[in-house]
C-alpha cells in the first residue's frame, strides 16, 4: 500500500477537534513563575538610572531583572542569528519602542503585570532615526556602536557590516555589463516601489517555559520554529555545552516566521537561572506585535529594454527596514536579495540590497522572506512596461522568464522550475487571453462606479542553501516505527508528511509511524522549519534514514530466505521475495530474527546536508547558490469601486510548483492559506508608526482576512516538475502562493483604470487617491536613454 | 475580594472563587484546566476564546466570571456525548477544516451555534455568521466545507465518529 500522494487526514486532528492539542501556552509546572516585560517608551536613548525598589515591595514580586543584573553575571547578554546584537534585556541603551527594559518575575501573571507599572526608568533620549533611507545616509544617528557577527550560519560569513552605519549589510550582484546593457536599450523605465512593515500574528502568542534542574541543566519548552538554533544559540548566552540544554517544541499556534531564531528563550532561560525555579513568559498579542515585523521596502527599479520585446538590462536597489535589531534580515537581504531583478532571462544586471537598522521594532522572516516584496517591485514594472508598449503583459513575460538550463543572474543554471507551465496555468485558469483581447478591441466595461478587470504576476524563491536536516528511523520488533526530527509542525502538517515519507520506503500504513517532536536531548538537529525547506530536507533525511532501515531487514531476510537483497520488496508490512511472492515474512519476524527474540530495534540515521557554493563578496555570482528553485503565480480578478476605492477580489488563482505532491491536500491547502494571509497584505495590512511607536499594534487596528474578506471563488493549482534531488521529486510549498497576489491586484486595477500605484497596501484610501491624482504620478519615469545619451 | 460562583461547567454542577476581574476565560483554564478555549487578541474581535454561556456565544476573554453565576457553559471539551463526537467536531477532522488548530475550538462552537439556529446555511450565511472568528492560517474554506458537511451529517444521523486517538 502506498502512502505517497495520498491526501491524508491530519495525525493529530483528534486532538485539534476536541480543544486537547498540547502547546505551550496551556503547560504549566509545580511552583512555576511568571513573568511581564518593562518596555522603553522612547525609540533611541540611553538608560540613565533604574528604580525597581518599589516593584519588588508588592507582595507575589519574586524579583525584578534589568540589564544591570545581566552585567554582573558570567552570560554573554548579546544574542541574534546573523549578528548577535540583541540583548537579553537592555543594556544601557534602548533603540526602540517596546524594547524590553526590565523582567518582573512574580507568583502570577497579574501581581507581574501590576508590578510593572512600578517600575522607574530614566533616559536620556537620543536622536532617533525611523526612514529607512534616511537612515542609511551617512551621518545618519548610528543605532549600534558596535557590531557583533554572530557566524553562526555558512552562508552569512561572506556579509561584512560596515562600521559607523547602519547599513548592517550590503549584498552585491553584478551580473554582465550593466553600462553596455543599457547603451543597447531602446527605452529605459524606472520605478520606486515600496512596502510597509506588517505582522504575522500567529493566534498563539510568543510563549516559553524554563527551568533548570538541580545541577543547572537547563530545560525549554518554547513555542519557536527552530529548536535547534535556540538550543545552540541559547547555549551561547548562558556559555554552557549544548548538551547541557534541552529544547522541546509541541504543536505550535501558527508561526509564519515570528517564532524563528531566538524569541523570548534566553531570557526566560536567564529568569530561570536566577529565580532557580521554573518561569513562564507568554506574550500578549499587543506584544507580539512589536516583536518581530515584516521589513518594509523601498525598492528602486530601472530597466531597460529592446523593441523586440527584450529586456537587456535592470539595476535593482533594494534597501530593507531591519528596525532596531538584525535578526535575519541579513539573510533576506542576501538571498532574497540576489532574486530582485525577477525569474527572467536578463544578460546584464546590477543588484545593491541593503539592510538597515532603524528605530522601530525589529523585522525578520516573514512567510516569503522579503520574496512577495521584491515580486511586487518587478511584476508591476513588468505590466507598466507592456502598458506602456503596446505589449501583452502575458507574452512580455512569456518572451524571458527562465526556462530550464537557462542561466540565472546568480550565475546558477536553473533546474526543475517550472514558471513557463505556470504562465499558461495562470493564462488558461483566469481567461487571460480572451479578457486581454476584449480589453483591446472594447476598452473596459464599467459598471455604474465599479469596473472589473484581470492581472497577473509570477515569482521565484530560492530555497535556503546550505542548510541540514538530521532524521533517525527507528523499527520497532512490532513492525511499527518511529521517526525523531526537529522539523516543527506549526500548523502545515509535517508530521504527517513526514510520517508518509518513513511510511512509504517502510511499506507501512501511515497509521503505523509516529512522528516524535522536537526534543534536542532525542531528535537531531534541524537548521529550521521555515523557508519552504522541511519537504525537501527533513524528507531526504528521513527518506535515507528509512532507507538504512529498509537495507538493513533486506540483509538479514535475504540471509534467510538464501537470496540477493535485490530479489526482495516490502509489501503490506512484509518483506517478500519478488520473484516468489509465497516467500515472505513479517516485519516482526525479521527483527526476531536478528536479535533472537522478539525485542530489539533497528535504526536507521541520516543528516542531509546541501551543496552549496558561496557567493563571490563583489558581484554575488555562484554556480551553485541555491539547492533547489521554486516557482507560484497568481491571477486575479478584481472589482473596484471608482468611488470609494474599494477593491474587491472576485476571483483569486494560485499555481505553485512544488515538485511532487507528497500529500496533495496539504498542498492545496498551503497555497490556499498563503494567498489568503497575503491579500490581507495586499489589501489592508500594515503597521503604522508615530515617532517610532507602533500605533495600531492591536487586532482592533490592525485587521487580518476574516471570512468578509474571502473571495467568491479560489482556486489552487499545482504543477509538478520533480527535482531530480527532492523525495519523491518533492520541492516545497509553504511560502509559493504569497509571492504574487500583490502585484497581480495592482495589475488588474492598472487594467481597470489605468492607475498606477507602486505603494503597498492598496487600501481604499490610497487606491481613491490615485484615481484623483491626474497628474504623472501614476506614471513610470520613462526616458528615452538613446536620444538622452546624444542630447 | 473573591466571590463564589455556582455554574454548569459541560453538564456538571461546579463552583468557584473569582475576583471581580477575572474572565471566564481565565477562570476555566486557571482553575478547570480546560484548554480548549484560548486567549488571542484578548479584545473580543478573534473569536479564539469561544464559548457557549446558557445558549449564547460568548467572547470568553471579556466575560467576568462573576457574572457566570447560575449559568450554564459549554466548552469545546463538553461537545462529545458518550464518547462520540460531536457532528460539528466529526466534520472539522473529516474535512481537515484546520491547520495549527489554535482557533479550532472556537471555531467548532461557533458553527455548532450556527447550525442550531439555522441547519442549512448558504455559503453566505456561514460567512455573516462566522465573520468574528479569525482564522490567521486561513483555513476559511476547509472550515465552510466542514460546516457544509456537518449539516449533512445532522440531516441524516450519520455521525458516530469514535472520540478517540488514532
Ligand atoms: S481572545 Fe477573545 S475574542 Fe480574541
Ligand atoms: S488553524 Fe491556525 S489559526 Fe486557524
Amino acid at each position: 500500500m502506498s502512502a505517497l500522494g495520498k491526501s491524508y487526514k491530519r495525525i493529530e486532528g483528534m486532538s485539534k477537534v476536541t480543544g486537547q492539542t498540547e502547546y505551550v501556552m496551556n503547560m504549566e509546572m509545580p511552583g512555576m513563575l511568571h513573568v511581564k516585560l518593562l518596555r522603553s517608551t522612547i525609540p533611541h536613548g540611553l538608560i540613565k538610572h533604574i528604580d525597581v525598589s518599589a516593584a519588588e515591595q508588592i507582595p507575589g514580586v519574586i524579583r525584578v531583572v534589568t540589564g544591570e543584573d545581566l552585567k554582573s553575571m558570567d552570560i554573554n547578554p548579546y544574542y541574534g542569528p546573523a549578528f548577535r546584537d540583541q540583548p537579553v534585556l537592555a543594556i544601557d541603551k534602548v533603540r526602540y519602542v517596546g524594547d524590553p527594559v526590565a523582567a518582573v518575575i512574580a507568583e502570577d501573571s497579574k501581581i507581574a503585570e501590576d508590578a510593572v507599572n512600578y517600575i522607574d526608568v530614566e533616559y536620556k533620549e537620543l536622536e532617533p532615526v525611523f526612514d529607512v533611507l534616511e537612515a542609511a545616509q551617512p551621518g545618519a544617528p548610528v543605532i549600534h556602536e558596535v557590531i557583533r557577527p554572530a557566524g553562526s550560519f555558512a552562508d552569512l560569513k561572506n556579509l561584512l557590516p560596515k562600521e559607523n552605519s547602519n547599513i548592517c549589510i550590503h549584498y552585491k550582484l553584478r551580473h554582465g555589463d550593466m553600462k553596455k546593457g543599457f547603451e543597447q536599450a531602446d527605452h529605459i523605465f524606472e520605478d520606486t516601489f515600496t512596502t510597509p512593515a506588517a505582522v504575522h500574528l500567529p493566534m498563539e502568542q510568543h510563549v516559553a517555559i524554563a527551568y533548570a534542574e538541580p545541577d543547572g541543566r537547563m530545560n525549554i519548552w518554547t513555542a519557536n520554529q527552530s529548536p535547534s538554533f535556540v538550543r545552540s544559540e541559547v547555549a551561547h548566552v548562558l556559555k554552557m555545552p549544548e548538551s547541557r540544554l534541552r529544547v522541546r517544541v509541541p504543536y505550535l499556534g501558527g508561526g509564519f516566521g515570528t517564532k524563528l531564531y531566538v524569541k523570548i528563550e534566553a531570557l526566560v532561560a536567564v529568569l530561570a537561572l536566577i529565580v532557580k525555579k521554573p518561569v513562564k513568559l507568554a506574550l500578549t498579542m499587543d506584544e507580539v506585535f512589536i516583536t518581530l515585523t515584516k521589513h518594509g521596502t523601498v525598492f528602486k527599479m530601472k530597466t531597460g529594454i529592446t523593441n523586440d520585446g527584450r529586456i537587456i538590462a535592470r539595476h535593482c536597489e533594494v534597501y530593507w527596514d531591519g528596525g532596531a535589531y538584525a535578526d535575519i534580515g541579513p539573510r533576506i537581504t542576501q538571498k532574497s536579495g540576489f532574486t530582485a531583478a525577477g525569474p527572467y532571462d536578463i544578460p546584464n544586471v546590477h543588484i545593491d540590497s541593503y539592510n538597515v537598522y532603524t528605530n522601530k521594532a525589529p523585522a525578520g522572516a516573514f512567510r516569503g522572506f522579503g520574496v512577495p516584496q521584491l515580486v511586487w517591485a518587478y511584476e508591476s514594472q513588468m505590466d507598466i512596461i507592456a502598458e506602456k508598449m503596446g505589449w501583452d503583459p502575458l507574452n512580455f513575460r512569456r518572451k524571458q522568464v527562465l526556462t530550464e538550463g537557462k542561466i540565472h543572474a546568480t550565475g546558477q543554471k536553473i533546474v526543475s522550475v517550472g514558471l513557463d507551465k505556470i504562465i499558461e496555468e495562470l493564462n488558461t485558469s483566469i481567461g487571460w487571453e480572451e479578457f486581454f483581447k476584449q480589453k483591446q478591441s472594447n476598452g473596459i466595461v464599467k459598471h455604474g462606479s465599479k469596473i472589473r478587470a484581470k492581472g497577473v504576476a509570477i515569482g521565484l524563491k530560492a530555497v535556503l542553501t546550505p542548510s541540514i536536516s538530521g532524521a533517525i528511523v527507528t523499527l520497532f520488533a512490532d513492525g511499527s516505527a518511529s521517526v525523531y526530527c526537529s522539523t516543527v509542525d506549526m500548523g502545515q502538517g509535517s508530521d504527517t508528511i513526514m510520517g508518509q515519507i518513513a511510511a512509504e520506503v517502510l511499506g507501512l500504513p501511515r497509521e503505523k509511524v509516529h512522528v516524535v517532536h522536537p526534543d534536542t536531548d532525542v531528535t537531531p538537529y534541524d537548521t529550521i522549519t521555515a523557508a519552504s525547506r522541511s519537504t525537501f530536507y527533513m524528507g531526504n533525511a528521513i527518506y535515507k534514514a528509512a532507507e538504512e532501515v529498509k537495507n538493513k531487514i533486506f540483509e538479514s531476510a535475504a540471509e534467510f530466505f538464501d537470496v540477493k537483497p535485490e530479489h526482495l520488496a516490502l509489501q503490506d508490512e512484509k518483506v517478500i521475495v519478488v520473484e516468489k511472492p509465497e516467500l515472505s515474512m513479517t516485519l516482526g519476524e525479521v527483527v526476531k530474527e536478528i536479535f533472537h527474540m522478539p525485542a530489539g530495534s533497528i535504526i536507521g540515521q541520516n543528516v542531509y546536508e546541501s551543496h552549496y557554493q558561496s557567493p563571490d563578496p563583489e558581484t554575488g555570482q555562484s554556480e551553485d547558490i541555491a539547492i533547489f528553485w521554486f516557482p507560484g503565480g497568481t491571477a486575479v480578478e478584481i472589482e473596484v469601486d471608482t468611488e470609494t476605492g474599494k477593491i474587491d477580489v472576485l476571483q483569486l488563482i494560485s499555481v505553485g510548483d512544488v515538485g511532487k505532491a507528497i500529500n496533495p491536500f496539504n498542498v492545496h491547502q498551503q497555497l490556499y492559506g498563503a494567498s489568503i494571509m497575503q491579500l490581507g497584505q495586499a489589501l489592508f495590512e500594515e503597521c503604522i508608526f508615530d515617532y517610532g511607536q507602533m500605533i495600531n499594534a492591536n487586532m482592533a487596528d490592525y485587521k487580518v482576512p476574516t471570512f468578509k474578506d474571502l473571495p467568491a471563488k479560489t482556486e489552487t493549482i499545482i504543477v509538478e516538475v520533480p527535482h531530480p534531488e527532492g523525495p519523491f521529486g518533492a520541492k516545497g510549498v509553504g511560502e509559493t502562493a504569497s509571492f504574487a497576489v500583490q502585484p497581480a491586484i495592482a495589475n488588474a486595477l492598472y487594467q481597470a483604470t489605468g492607475v498606477r500605484v507602486k505603494d503597498m497596501p492598496l487600501t481604499p484610501e490610497r487606491v481613491l487617491q490615485a484615481l484623483k491624482q491626474t497628474t504623472n504620478r501614476s506614471e513610470s519615469t520613462i526616458r528615452d536613454f538613446k536620444e538622452k545619451a546624444k542630447g | 475580594m473573591k466571590k463564589q460562583v455556582n455554574f454548569t461547567l459541560n453538564g456538571k454542577k461546579v463552583t468557584a472563587l473569582v475576583s471581580s476581574s477575572d474572565t471566564l476565560l481565565e477562570v476555566l483554564r486557571n482553575q478547570f484546566h480546560l484548554y480548549g478555549a484560548r486567549e488571542s487578541c484578548a479584545l473580543g474581535l478573534c473569536g479564539v476564546c469561544t464559548l457557549i454561556v446558557s445558549g449564547n456565544p460568548v467572547s470568553g476573554c471579556l466575560y467576568l466570571a462573576p457574572m457566570v453565576d447560575g449559568e450554564e457553559v459549554l466548552t469545546v471539551e463538553g461537545l462529545e456525548s458518550e464518547g462520540e463526537l460531536h457532528p460539528v467536531q466529526q466534520a472539522f477532522y473529516e474535512k481537515n477544516a484546520f491547520q495549527c488548530g489554535y482557533c479550532t475550538s472556537g471555531m467548532i462552537l461557533m458553527a455548532k451555534k450556527l447550525l442550531d439556529e439555522n441547519p442549512n446555511p448558504s455559503e453566505e450565511e456561514i460567512k455573516d455568521y462566522m465573520a468574528g472568528n479569525i482564522c490567521r492560517c486561513a483555513s476559511y474554506k476547509q472550515i465552510i466545507e466542514a460546516i457544509n458537511e456537518a449539516s449533512k451529517i445532522l440531516d441524516t444521523g450519520t455521525n458516530g465518529v469514535k472520540a478517540a486517538y488514532q
